[in-house]
């Protein structure tokens, strides 16, 4: 059943999809409208799909599918505050295909990919998924706001305001999004590492820095880490900050993808 | 549809007559009433704002003298007045009184304060009861057209002035201008219009520097603001978000290490230049820095002058719009006149055959004695069934006669022939009676 739901869900994102796509050649009010309804009914879908999944006896929390759902319907979830404080739907158009795609590999199938790596503290485990998730998202977030900074920075200087992509919030709106979303994100991402380190002292009484999932996801901590300090003490924006938010975006899926060389943060099937 | 309007706008009359026609706030309910109590006029509105003053009314036979009331109440003459005058009827009064509401007959067209000054004129005249059903009608449909006009096309999504475009920009830029500083860099007119504008849209703070000091404080003290020496121009402007400048100097004043410093200063917090001295006061260089949106003159210019196209592209489709909805508007009015006119001939219609009905099945009873209640049931259905099967050609004829010109003939003739004419005593022939006198009242005028 929770992959029933989740597929519903993947259906109504797919609106969500098509409005991004849309939306960078042309402005249309009413589709942004429905693209929104949709995906909130989408989340409707996944929350359910979510909770079901929680509640079920065969509940695999460290499987891969269960993780990119998880990390989709935060990312969702910070898109709806976005829009609740903002009233914008534009990081839309880098939020949705990217919350479709995750959607998407988590509902094309049932296997339980398990952790192979015996686990002893399954609280902490919890605890470790829920808030590096959480940070997950919030760069999502944090990247297809750089992203749009730099759209709206490019169209503003070419100096033709009455180009197509007339539906961006002001230049100063995407960056406070964008920063809003990093700092929030941040405290997350630590304490996620912080919990994971837990987890894997319990499990194996010590950390080898030399796994490559460990050696990534402090470098994309430090990356992080960077950005938010950069920008605090010298407000970096436009160009330099949606690098730095690339970079760490691009470490966040490589520390991902370590997965499947990590010997201690193993998903098998 | 006796509609008829009599006005002047800034088009068809210069400012001098306007503005003796023009009627203060105060005194529009007065008018208002004067007008409709005008021999021949059943309903009336004015509008006046700067650019227009309209008397809009039904009337009782489609030709007041309109002109008349305006040489009377604004004492002026014929020869004053009359040239600069337009006058409307019927469709083409609903056509033009749609247009104004638009903004399409604005001297900017789109701009978005007519429909609120036309809501307006319509709450006073409607608040002394000088605007009851027909210009009630007229008035609402004008403001849906103007509504449907605002959202299918684009004719008011873009500004046309300099100064607008500037303030445009700006919240492109910063998104909500509350707060925001502004810095005049040469006290010029066109600066001090932009400041006015970005001031109206929240900026709070404004700083002025001139090279003539003392002209730079009598800047400051209209904005409320603080003078800044020239020389010091360079520590203070990093205080600005935005900075309108406009002095006379024959090279750039902002260069590109001006920008760097400001951008330092500011933590990269953008800023933004409107430009609109000539030769340029900031350097295509410093234009360049990430963090700096410097507008020339031009690039303002041609972004004014690309929305006036937009908008004159946009208010073509606005006017197709507005025939349309022109159409709509007489064609539902003829409907409503005619369905008033076929109306009672049916109720009489049914009238008659169920008082046939009736008479028949009493007759049947007292022949029968009385009848089961089952009986009943059925004797009830067997009639009703039949009634309504004979009824069903003739009111569809009606109704769709309503719409086309003979309906008088087919009135006349379904009357004739079940014999209707007798029978009009009661309340609804009565009502029968009354619209066919509105029917002859408007084929007369026709």
């Amino acid at each position: 059943m929770p992959l029933l739901w989740l597929r519903f869900a993947l259906a109504c994102y797919f609106v969500g999809l098509t409005y991004a796509f849309f939306a960078l050649s042309r402005t249309s009010d009413l589709f942004s409208r429905i693209a929104l309804h949709a995906a909130s009914l989408g989340m409707v879908f996944h929350f359910v799909s979510l909770v079901e999944l929680f509640l079920s006896d065969h509940m695999v929390w460290a499987s891969v599918h269960n993780g990119e759902s998880l990390l989709a319907f935060f990312s969702m979830t910070f898109f709806m505050i976005v829009y609740s404080i903002y009233q914008t739907t534009s990081p839309g158009v880098v939020v949705f295909p990217i919350v479709f795609f995750l959607t998407f590999v988590a509902a094309v199938d049932e296997q339980p990919v398990l952790l192979t790596s015996f686990v002893q503290h399954k609280g902490w485990l919890v605890a470790h998924i829920i808030l590096i998730f959480t940070g997950y998202a919030a760069l999502v977030l944090s990247f297809g706001a750089s992203l749009l900074y730099l759209i709206q920075e490019r169209r503003l200087k070419a100096k033709k305001p009455s180009s197509l992509i007339s539906f961006l919030p002001a230049l100063e709106v995407i960056d406070q999004i964008g920063y809003r979303s990093l700092l929030l994100g941040f405290p997350f991402m630590t304490l996620g590492l912080i919990t994971g380190s837990i987890v894997a002292m319990s499990t194996y009484g010590h950390i080898d820095f030399t796994d490559p999932k460990i050696l990534l996801s402090i470098l994309m901590w430090i990356v992080y880490m960077v950005m938010v300090f950069t920008r605090w003490n010298s407000g970096w924006r436009g160009r330099r900050a949606a690098v730095l938010a690339t970079f760490a975006f691009v470490a966040a899926i490589v520390a991902w993808a370590a997965n499947y060389f990590s010997t201690i943060h193993r998903f098998a099937a | 549809m006796r509609y008829q309007l009599i006005g002047v706008n800034h088009k068809s009359c210069p400012v001098e007559v306007r503005e003796r026609l023009a009627i203060p706030e105060s005194k529009l309910p007065d008018c208002c009433r004067d007008l409709s109590a005008h021999p021949g006029i059943e309903e009336a509105m004015i509008l006046s704002t700067c650019n227009r003053v309209e008397m809009i009314t039904h009337t009782m036979n489609g030709s007041a003298d309109l002109r008349g009331f305006l040489h009377d109440h604004f004492h002026l003459t014929a020869a004053e007045l009359d040239s600069h005058l337009y006058e409307f009827r019927e469709k083409e009064a609903v056509r033009h009184v749609f247009r104004v509401a638009s903004s399409l007959d604005s001297m900017v067209v789109g701009e978005a304060q007519i429909l609120g000054q036309v809501k307006e004129a319509y709450a006073t005249a409607r608040a002394i009861g000088s605007v009851r059903g027909q210009l009630d009608q007229l008035f609402n449909r004008a403001f849906a057209v103007a509504k449907r006009v605002r959202t299918e096309t684009a004719v008011g999504s873009s500004s046309v002035s300099i100064a607008s475009v500037a303030v445009e920009l700006a919240k492109k830029i910063f998104g909500s201008l509350q707060g925001k500083n502004v810095f005049i860099v040469g006290a010029g007119k066109m600066s001090e219009l932009a400041a006015r504008h970005l001031i109206a849209h929240g900026c709070e703070s404004i700083f002025v520097s001139n090279r003539t000091y003392d002209r730079a404080v009598g800047l400051a003290h209209r904005f409320n603001g603080q003078a800044i020496k020239f020389d010091d121009l360079y520590d203070n402007c990093d205080k600005a978000d935005i900075v309108i400048t406009s002095t006379g100097s024959p090279q750039a004043i902002f260069r590109r290490e001006h920008g760097e410093q400001f951008l330092s200063r500011r933590k990269n917090k953008p800023m933004f230049f409107i430009d609109i001295a000539v030769p340029r006061d900031v350097s295509p260089e410093m234009a360049k820095l990430d963090g700096i949106f410097a507008y020339d003159i031009d690039d303002l210019q041609q972004a004014v002058s690309s929305h006036v196209a937009d908008r004159r592209k946009e208010a073509e489709l606005a006017e197709a719009i507005i025939a349309s909805e022109v159409e709509k508007f007489e064609s539902r009015f003829e409907a409503r006149l005619h369905t008033l006119d076929v109306v009672p001939t049916i109720v009489s219609l049914q009238d008659h055959l169920e008082t046939i009905r009736r008479a028949e099945i009493e007759r049947v009873r007292s022949r029968m004695g009385p009848l089961t209640p089952e009986q009943e049931m059925a004797v009830e259905a067997l009639t009703r069934g039949i009634i309504n099967k004979v009824m069903h050609t003739p009111i569809t004829t009606l109704k769709t006669a309503a719409r086309e010109a003979e309906a008088t003939t087919v009135i006349d003739v379904v009357r004739r022939l079940f014999n209707l004419h007798d029978k009009e005593k009661g309340p609804a022939s009565q009502a029968g009676r009354e619209s066919s006198g509105k029917k002859k009242e408007g084929e007369t005028r026709d």
